[in-house]
């Protein structure tokens, strides 16, 4: 399955499930990544990592590594 | 009269997310009646105030967080005080403007049984966008008042206390009518049902996390083995049902209520792009961020350090530690001085004594107004006042060579440090550094930190001492641990003086006529840190997983004045409190180990007229003792060495003891400085950058010492600081040295050999794999329980 880190730039996807553990993954729902939002890709910072999301109406920036917990199904 | 007696002693905690506007909503509360520490047990800072109209109202500013869960030492401390300790009411300040994360954290709130006040800021922003949110719905669903504020225009501010000082008298607790979907609100009942023995008002809150299976809830409310297996059975059905576990279920329930809820509630007007998304389009753009960034820093350092550094710290150097300030005439003055060096050299050039010992006595003097409006300065105006005092010479000596000149040599970087510190803190409040942290990711997670790291070290250019604070934003102990340990390799204000003198002495230039000097030495700073870094991840004590880095980017807002004038002052406070403590007490140390000696068999204070008064003095003694220990990296004489201890103390002064140690006037940029200090380096060019490299890298002064040991919160982390920058400094000190005198065709030796085995040690920490150590995942929740 595809995951946020697939997912091009200016693009979006649904979230379909959050794979991985403990505190990470708690932290990535805790800021609201959570089954069934989207989410939008803004952009990648500079050097190439990490990427900057809009997901319920704020930016929020996460890692590459970190876009990888993230099972998306990608938006039409 | 009998409210005012029901009053007595309420305790108002204040909840919220980063960012939401809670420090000035706090501040305008409490005025300057602020208590700051740390939370028991971890580093977590703690604000405590009393609430300014009514002052038997304790305000508690809980640290800014996301969510309840026991994973960071903040939801930690937060959560322990508001289940055990049990506030008298809670105001949950929400950013209107991002209502349905700042929610999330309120709906865990309002679980908790305690009334509730939740306070909208920012709420006019809202209705610029020209959205409008329901109140009355709002408040209706969440069981508890809303109040619309700004805590920014300081608007609502008392009808928000009134509502909170009413409920928390009441004692109304909040009663949110926020339900999840039937499924899941069935088995939470179910849950429910199961456990005893815990407060009727806490009974959802402790049944929902035994659902999401939390350790820590579990330990603390310890229900029985049948209980557990019941509720483990629940789970297992629950998590059938939704192909999912239920943290993840619970958590996509609370925000998918909360949509419904906002959805509900809100009404938008559909405008696409904001403010910050125009602004982000060009600060953190792919190509132009960096340069962006580049530019702001090139910026703020240029207005500190050439206006701060050069014209104001100038201006303070001249009347506290100087002789005074000439405001007219300066042009008559200058040209009179220029004449009269000329002519100096000129004598010194014939070799006639004679003619120099007359030209000393008719050194130009401002002093007596001759030359135009003369302002005496701090130090001869003490000196005068104690000599017509008829104070003892021991006592004259120690007020104006030690305390005045010490502590004013502190005092004249404040300048500086208030320009920088005032850029730096508008930057952080307007949201600009939360995009700096953005930008510099993926350099600082190379070597284990995050960008957050980025911070401490740019405020370390400033002054060790509140860059070592400013780690506290890291929430992570490790990265924390870390940051604190190698933050203070970058060179901070104080030791550019250092910088300058040894560039004088190596090429002969005043270092500020040379572009390139400074970022060469900010440069090797990072260098030195990037080395550290990854060297001590691969140590036991920093391994494991890089820690994440899923940070939000606020939104930009043009932060107050006031905001940005506490910030800073708090932070040239800490710097002005270690000057007037720790570095007031070493300089009377440092000037008792320096001018006490034993001189022609009697024990007492030393003449500082006798020219090497120096040689008999305590200080020289202790120096050599020390010295055979720098003697590998080339300035093994008790001169160098004294010269480092009382870098100790204070970097500033480094370039004070050469001046003391060559009998001269000592300047950083006077070239006589840099041959006088160079014959003490014994013209070693080799030498002369190990010192540098030893002074910049090794402990830094005592006040950031202090700080450090302070922001660990631990004596054995603070040595292995303290000890592994020490270490750090010496081997590089020693490679120098030792690599560069073989280079130079000095011989192959020993010391040769030591630099070999140093150099190696350091290639292989840095390029070997990363060791395993035990199965035990450290990182937070180590962190975390650690901190429990």
């Amino acid at each position: 399955m595809a995951t946020l880190r697939d997912i091009p730039i200016g693009g979006s996807a649904k979230v379909v499930k959050l794979s991985g553990e403990g505190a990470i993954k708690r932290h990535i729902m805790d800021m609201g990544i959570t089954k069934g939002v989207d989410v939008h890709v803004r952009k990648v910072a500079p050097l190439g990592d990490p990427i900057e999301v809009t997901v319920r109406g704020y930016e929020l920036s996460l890692r590459k590594s970190e876009a990888e917990c993230v099972m998306v199904e990608a938006n039409a | 009269m009998k409210e005012r007696v029901d009053r007595m002693g309420l305790r108002i905690a204040l909840a919220g997310n980063p960012n939401c506007g809670k420090t000035t909503l706090f501040n305008s509360l409490t005025g300057a009646s602020q208590y700051v520490g740390n939370w028991p047990g971890v580093t977590v800072e703690k604000k405590e105030g009393k609430y300014v109209r009514d002052k038997s109202v304790t305000i508690t500013d809980l640290p800014g967080i996301y969510s309840l869960s026991p994973y960071s030492p903040e939801e930690i401390v937060s959560r322990d005080y508001l289940i055990e300790d049990r506030p008298d009411a809670v105001i949950n300040l929400v950013d209107a403007t991002n209502l349905e994360r700042n929610l999330y954290l309120t709906t865990q709130i309002v679980n908790l049984g305690l009334p509730v006040v939740v306070a909208l800021n920012m709420a006019d922003l809202v209705k610029k966008n020209g959205d409008k949110i329901n109140v009355a719905k709002l408040s209706d669903q969440l069981g508890c008042p809303v109040v619309e504020i700004s805590a920014l225009k300081n608007t609502g501010i008392d009808e928000l206390m009134q509502h909170a000082i009413k409920q928390a008298t009441s004692k109304s607790a909040a009663a949110p009518k926020v339900r999840f979907d039937a499924a899941v609100e069935d088995v939470i009942d179910q849950v429910e049902a199961l456990i005893k023995g815990v407060p009727a008002h806490l009974a959802r809150w402790y049944a929902i996390k035994l659902l999401e299976g939390e350790q820590r809830t579990i330990d603390s409310i310890k229900p029985s083995k049948t209980t557990l297996d019941k509720v483990a059975e629940i789970r297992a059905g629950l998590e059938q049902r939704f192909d999912d576990d239920a943290e993840s279920i619970v958590t996509a329930e609370r925000y998918d209520a909360i949509a419904h809820m906002v959805d509900e509630t809100v009404k938008r007007s559909g405008k696409n792009l904001t403010t910050t998304q125009k602004i982000d389009r060009i600060v953190t753009n792919r190509w132009l961020g960096l340069p962006v960034f580049i530019a702001v820093m090139f910026v703020v350092y240029y207005i500190a350090v050439t206006l701060g550094g050069g014209v104001v710290t100038d201006w303070a150097n001249d009347g506290i530690s100087g002789d005074g300030w000439l405001y007219t005439g300066t042009e008559a003055y200058d040209a009179a001085v220029a004449d009269w060096e000329e002519q100096v050299a000129a004598a010194e050039e014939a070799g006639d004594e004679a003619l120099l010992a007359q030209l000393a006595e008719e050194e130009p003097d401002a002093s007596d107004g001759s030359y135009g409006l003369w302002i005496p300065g701090l130090t001869p105006i003490i000196s005068g006042a104690l000599e017509s005092a008829g104070v003892a010479a021991w006592l004259q000596s120690l007020v104006v060579d030690g305390i005045v000149a010490g502590v004013g040599a502190v005092i004249g970087f404040i300048p500086q440090m208030i320009l920088l510190f005032l850029m730096l803190s508008f930057l952080e409040g307007c949201g600009y550094m939360a995009r700096v942290a953005f930008i510099m990711d993926r350099i600082f997670r190379k070597f284990g930190l995050s960008g957050k790291s980025f911070i401490p070290m740019l405020i370390a250019s400033g002054c060790g001492v509140p860059a070592v604070m400013a780690t506290k934003t890291i929430e992570n102990e490790r990265d924390r641990r870390m940051t604190i340990m190698t933050t203070t390799m970058i060179p901070c204000g104080a030791k550019l003086p250092i910088i300058a003198l040894v560039f004088g002495a190596l090429a002969g230039q005043v270092s500020d006529d040379v572009w390139y000097v400074g970022p060469l030495f900010y440069f090797m700073g990072v260098a030195a840190i990037i080395i550290s870094g990854i060297m001590l991840r691969k140590t036991r004590m920093f391994a494991g997983e890089a820690t994440p880095f899923i940070m939000e980017l606020p939104q930009y807002h043009l932060p107050t004045v006031r905001s940005v004038l506490m910030a800073t002052w708090e932070r040239v406070r800490s710097y002005i409190i270690k000057a007037g403590t720790i570095i007031f007490l070493s300089t009377i140390v440092i000037w008792f180990l320096m001018n006490f000696g034993f001189y022609e068999g009697s024990f007492g204070l030393l003449d500082s007229e006798m020219p090497d008064y120096i040689q008999y003095s305590l200080m020289a003694g202790l120096g050599s003792i020390i010295a055979p220990l720098f003697a590998p990296l080339g300035f093994g004489d008790w001169q160098a060495t004294v010269t480092s201890i009382t870098g100790l103390v204070a970097k500033e002064n480094v370039v004070a003891t050469v001046g003391i140690l060559t009998s001269l006037d000592a300047s950083e940029t006077d070239p006589t400085t840099w041959t006088a200090f160079a014959a003490m380096m014994g013209g070693s060019a080799p030498a002369i950058m190990a010192f540098c490299a030893f002074n910049l890298l090794c402990a830094p002064c005592f006040a950031a010492i202090g700080t450090i040991r302070r922001q660990m919160a631990s004596a054995k982390w603070t040595w292995f600081a303290i000890g592994y920058m020490t270490v750090f400094a010496y081997a590089v000190a020693l490679m120098i040295y030792q690599f560069g005198t073989l280079l130079a065709g000095g011989g192959f030796g020993i010391g040769t050999v030591f630099a070999l085995v140093v150099l190696a040690a350091i290639l292989f920490q840095l390029f070997r794999p990363m060791p395993k150590y035990d199965k035990e995942k450290p990182g937070v929740v180590a962190g975390a329980a650690e901190a429990a």
